[in-house]
């Protein structure tokens, strides 16, 4: 058996096999239900209805998914011109020590400029995080897939060591947390009383400026050719080193809005348990999405409405919330199996 | 070598009338020939004369389009590379095929130990390899980590890979590209006790010299088709490079220019070896306007330094390239904006993106200036509008700017990549392997632009393996050899059997 590549795939192609893909993921979730001792289609029900079943599921949902756009806008941007950042998870503490750094001492009393410059030092901090694993790439060969993953734990152990030393919370009764943020520096609510914040919206309007950098501007170009083929954007004269650090700048960036998000909209102040992977689920949701911003948006909100439907299924039907992750990472394999065969067909022999 | 008489011996392999065809390429035309048990024949001709289509075919890699083979007596199915093992076919690739961080005796087993085999046979397989390894002088530490070994030695593994697999036809692909002389006349002395043992050697190459010292009979290959098949003791070197080269050809009418002053000037530059492949050696090089300089010599002799070099991938490692202008920094885009179009070798790896759409391949060496790119903002308008331009002018066959460059054939995918640098008017222009793969059509439109850019006083190197196309187009002639360059040769002042000597190495003063 052999791979042969199909040059124009037919719509159908292209629509089926992700459909079917889908399909299969729904039927091996339910089996796994089923194993857990749950009734299969009513635990798929809960988990719906607990996703998106009442306003208050929904918003949930959406603030969940508000901080995957931003680490799959970043694995997105980053993937896109081959530039393997696994590290998103580092550049979105490293955005979340700066917005408490700067959210609980230099700025209060500032005002309106307050919460930009918070954004804005956050992004340098993500940015800064991934210029070192870049610059060792394109100037000594090593592997950016390593690098950035071991920043991860580095970052964690630098988060724990500033939440037990320099930055815990005095009040804090011993928690390892750092102190809140000003009342004055948090993300407002969209709507008052409800749950969402304007992080979501920040999310939708990188979303967009991403898409319309990969498609508008000279360095999305550029972007994509160093991805699609680093040779032949040499020798036609593009910085191809100039752009992965560009590109870098740019992934770090968006991950580490995530980090301010969830700090200034959602939590308030730094904790260890800031992210539960949100900068690892990023590959998942930009893999999903093909890499594209927009589409981003979309898987975003669908696999924290995975997450968020399998913890209140789990509370109603005694299934553990493990399923979870068992149903995405289902989905994204098969997902990319049916990639694969809009693009190839199996041969015999 | 053995003198008794092929007739008298077995034919342990027979291809008849091999034919095979790619789109409007016949790269094998009704090809017949024979191997004998226990003797040596070498394949020769030059690059794209239909050597490896050939092999590929025998090994099943492609299926011919007419014509059997046969070996030992049976027809081989077509098209089953392991029928083609199991029928004691073995093949000496020139790019080695070992894992570097396995033994020896790891690397000649791997593969014939069956998946759920108990234990690995190890004793079984040390013993048949030093018996191997006694009866051909095959000489290889069997616990050695191939990582350690001179490519010497690397290749005796893969001759050992073969003959351990039962191997009773040995094919060697230019096995002799990588190795030092020394290297060299021990590979012929393993052959020789090969054949003695009853073995049978197909030796390709386009090395005169070796093909006489070892072959027993040469057949020649040239654009497909089997030109000659001579005893090798009825022959000589210069008889052989008339054959390979195709003897006298009549070069399209070139209306005679005077040249106009050197454009680009390289003096004494040398650059660093890449890989196996040579880098420059003390090269001096001037290019007129006006003028072709055409660079002949065999595959992998410098020819990718020389034009990494002048495309602006590398730079001299001492001696200078020097322009009317020459800018600071030496990088592709300081040799686009000098004045130089380069049509890279490579036309799918290098020269274009294939899921790029026809506009996106286009612009990419003009994309960061006006009116492509303002501000950081991409004009598609007025690249498509390029874009259209590019495909009615040079008659560019596709459906539209907008779909993937990929789905063109390589011929109009060739025309796209000289409109991209032909409209630029460029003053110098590099053109590297510009016609290879193409069909007849494309190559006549491919020439006929570069001799109107002649005429109109650009200065050109055309860096060609085909030496019908160099003594065709240029007004002068550089043979490369090991990174060194001949003197500058005019036209019709050396046959193609003398070029041919040149490109084997011979004539040069200092060493490579």
């Amino acid at each position: 058996m052999r791979l042969e590549p199909i040059a124009n795939p037919s719509l159908a192609r292209r629509l089926g096999f992700p459909a079917l893909a889908l399909a299969a993921t729904v039927i091996i979730a339910s089996l796994l239900a089923a194993l857990a001792g749950a009734e299969p289609f009513g635990t798929l029900g809960l988990i719906v209805k607990g996703a998106a079943g009442s306003k208050f599921a929904l918003l949930e949902t959406l603030n969940r998914a508000t901080p995957l756009i931003f680490t799959g806008l970043a694995i997105a941007v980053a993937f896109r011109a081959k530039l393997w950042n696994i590290g998103a998870e580092a550049q979105l503490y490293a955005g979340a020590i700066v917005t408490v750094i700067l959210g609980t001492s230099a700025l209060s009393g500032m005002g309106g400029f307050a919460l930009p410059i918070m954004a804005l030092g956050a992004m340098v901090a993500g940015a800064v995080i991934l210029l070192g694993p870049v610059i060792l790439k394109t100037r000594f060969g090593v592997d950016e897939v390593v690098t950035t993953l071991l920043f991860n734990f580095i970052m964690i152990l630098l988060v724990s060591y500033l939440l037990e030393g320099p930055m815990k919370d005095p009040m804090g009764m011993g928690w390892p947390k750092s102190a809140p943020l000003d009342r004055d520096l948090r993300l407002p609510r969209i709507v008052t009383g409800l749950r969402l914040h304007w992080g979501f919206a920040l999310a939708l309007i990188s979303a967009m400026l991403i898409w319309l950098v990969q498609t508008r501007t000279t360095l999305g170009y550029e972007m994509r050719a160093v991805g699609q083929n680093p040779q032949a954007a040499r020798f036609a004269g593009i910085p191809v080193n100039l752009v992965l650090v560009k590109t870098a700048l740019l992934s770090g960036g968006l991950a580490a809005l995530a980090g301010f998000s969830e700090v200034a909209g959602l939590k308030g102040h730094l904790s260890l348990d800031l992210s539960p992977g949100f900068g690892y689920t990023g590959i998942i949701v930009a893999m999903l999405a093909l890499l594209h911003p927009l589409g981003v948006v979309v898987t975003a909100i669908f696999v924290a409405g995975i997450f968020v439907g399998a913890d209140s299924m789990s509370r109603a039907a005694g299934v553990p919330t493990y399923i979870a992750d068992m149903l995405l990472a289902t989905a994204l394999l098969l997902m990319v199996l049916a990639i694969g065969l809009t693009k190839f067909r199996v041969v015999r022999g | 070598m053995t003198d008794t008489r092929p007739e008298a011996q077995d034919v342990v392999l027979r291809l008849n009338n091999i034919t095979k065809r790619f789109g409007a390429l016949t790269a094998n035309d009704a090809i017949s020939m024979q191997l004998h048990r226990g003797e040596v024949i070498a394949l020769l001709g030059e690059n794209g004369a239909g050597k490896t289509t050939l092999m590929n075919i025998l090994f099943g890699q492609y299926t011919a389009d007419e014509g059997t083979v046969e070996l030992f007596g049976a027809p081989l199915p077509p098209g089953n590379p392991r029928a083609a093992l199991a029928a004691g076919l073995g093949m000496v690739h020139q790019h080695f095929t070992l894992a570097d961080n396995l033994t020896v005796l790891e690397n000649i087993q791997l593969g014939t130990v069956p998946l759920w085999y108990a234990g690995l046979g190890r004793a079984r397989a040390r013993a048949k390899l030093a018996r191997l390894a006694d009866d051909f002088g095959l000489v290889v530490d069997p616990d050695a980590i191939v990582a350690t070994l001179t490519v010497g030695q690397r290749q005796r593994v893969e001759i050992l890979k073969a003959l351990y697999r039962d191997a009773r036809i040995l094919i060697l692909d230019e096995p002799t590209a990588v190795l030092t002389p020394q290297e060299s006349d021990a590979l012929f002395e393993t052959l020789r006790r090969a054949v003695a043992s009853g073995l049978s050697v197909v030796f390709i190459s386009h090395k005169l010299h070796e093909v006489m010292a070892i072959s027993s009979r040469v057949l020649v290959l040239r654009h497909g088709r089997l030109v000659g098949e001579v005893a090798t003791r009825d022959t000589d070197r210069h008889a052989l490079a008339a054959l390979m080269v195709g003897a006298e050809i009549t070069p399209p009418k070139l209306t005679p220019l005077t040249p106009g002053p050197a454009l680009l000037r390289l003096r004494d530059v040398s650059t660093r070896d890449q890989g196996t492949a040579p880098g420059l050696k003390s090269v001096t090089l001037a290019l007129r306007a006006g003028q072709i300089s055409g660079l002949a010599g065999v595959s992998g002799n410098g020819q990718s330094a020389l034009s990494d070099l002048i495309s602006g991938l590398i730079t001299p490692q001492s001696g200078g390239l020097e322009l009317p202008e020459t800018p600071p920094r030496w990088t592709p885009r300081a040799a686009v904006a000098a004045g130089i179009a380069r049509i890279p070798e490579d036309r799918h790896k290098t020269g274009t993106i294939a899921d790029f759409s026809l506009t996106e391949n286009a612009i990419l060496e003009t994309y960061a200036a006006p009116p492509y790119s303002k501000n950081g903002l991409m004009n598609w308008r007025a690249a498509e509008a390029h874009t259209r331009h590019l495909i009615d002018t040079y008659d560019v066959r596709c459906p539209g700017p907008s779909g993937p460059i990929r789905q063109l054939s390589g011929g109009n995918m060739q025309k796209l990549i000289l409109g991209r640098a032909l409209e630029l008017s460029p003053k110098i222009i590099l053109a590297n392997q510009p016609v290879r793969g193409l069909d007849i059509g494309a190559i006549t439109y491919v020439h006929g632009r570069l001799l109107a850019a002649r005429k109109a006083g650009a200065a050109v190197l055309l860096i060609s393996e085909d030496l019908d196309e160099i003594i065709g187009l240029s007004d002068v002639i550089h043979v490369i050899s090991e990174g060194r360059l001949s003197p500058e040769f005019e036209r019709g002042q050396l046959t193609a059997a003398e070029l041919g000597l040149w490109m084997a190495g011979q004539g040069f003063t200092h060493a490579a």
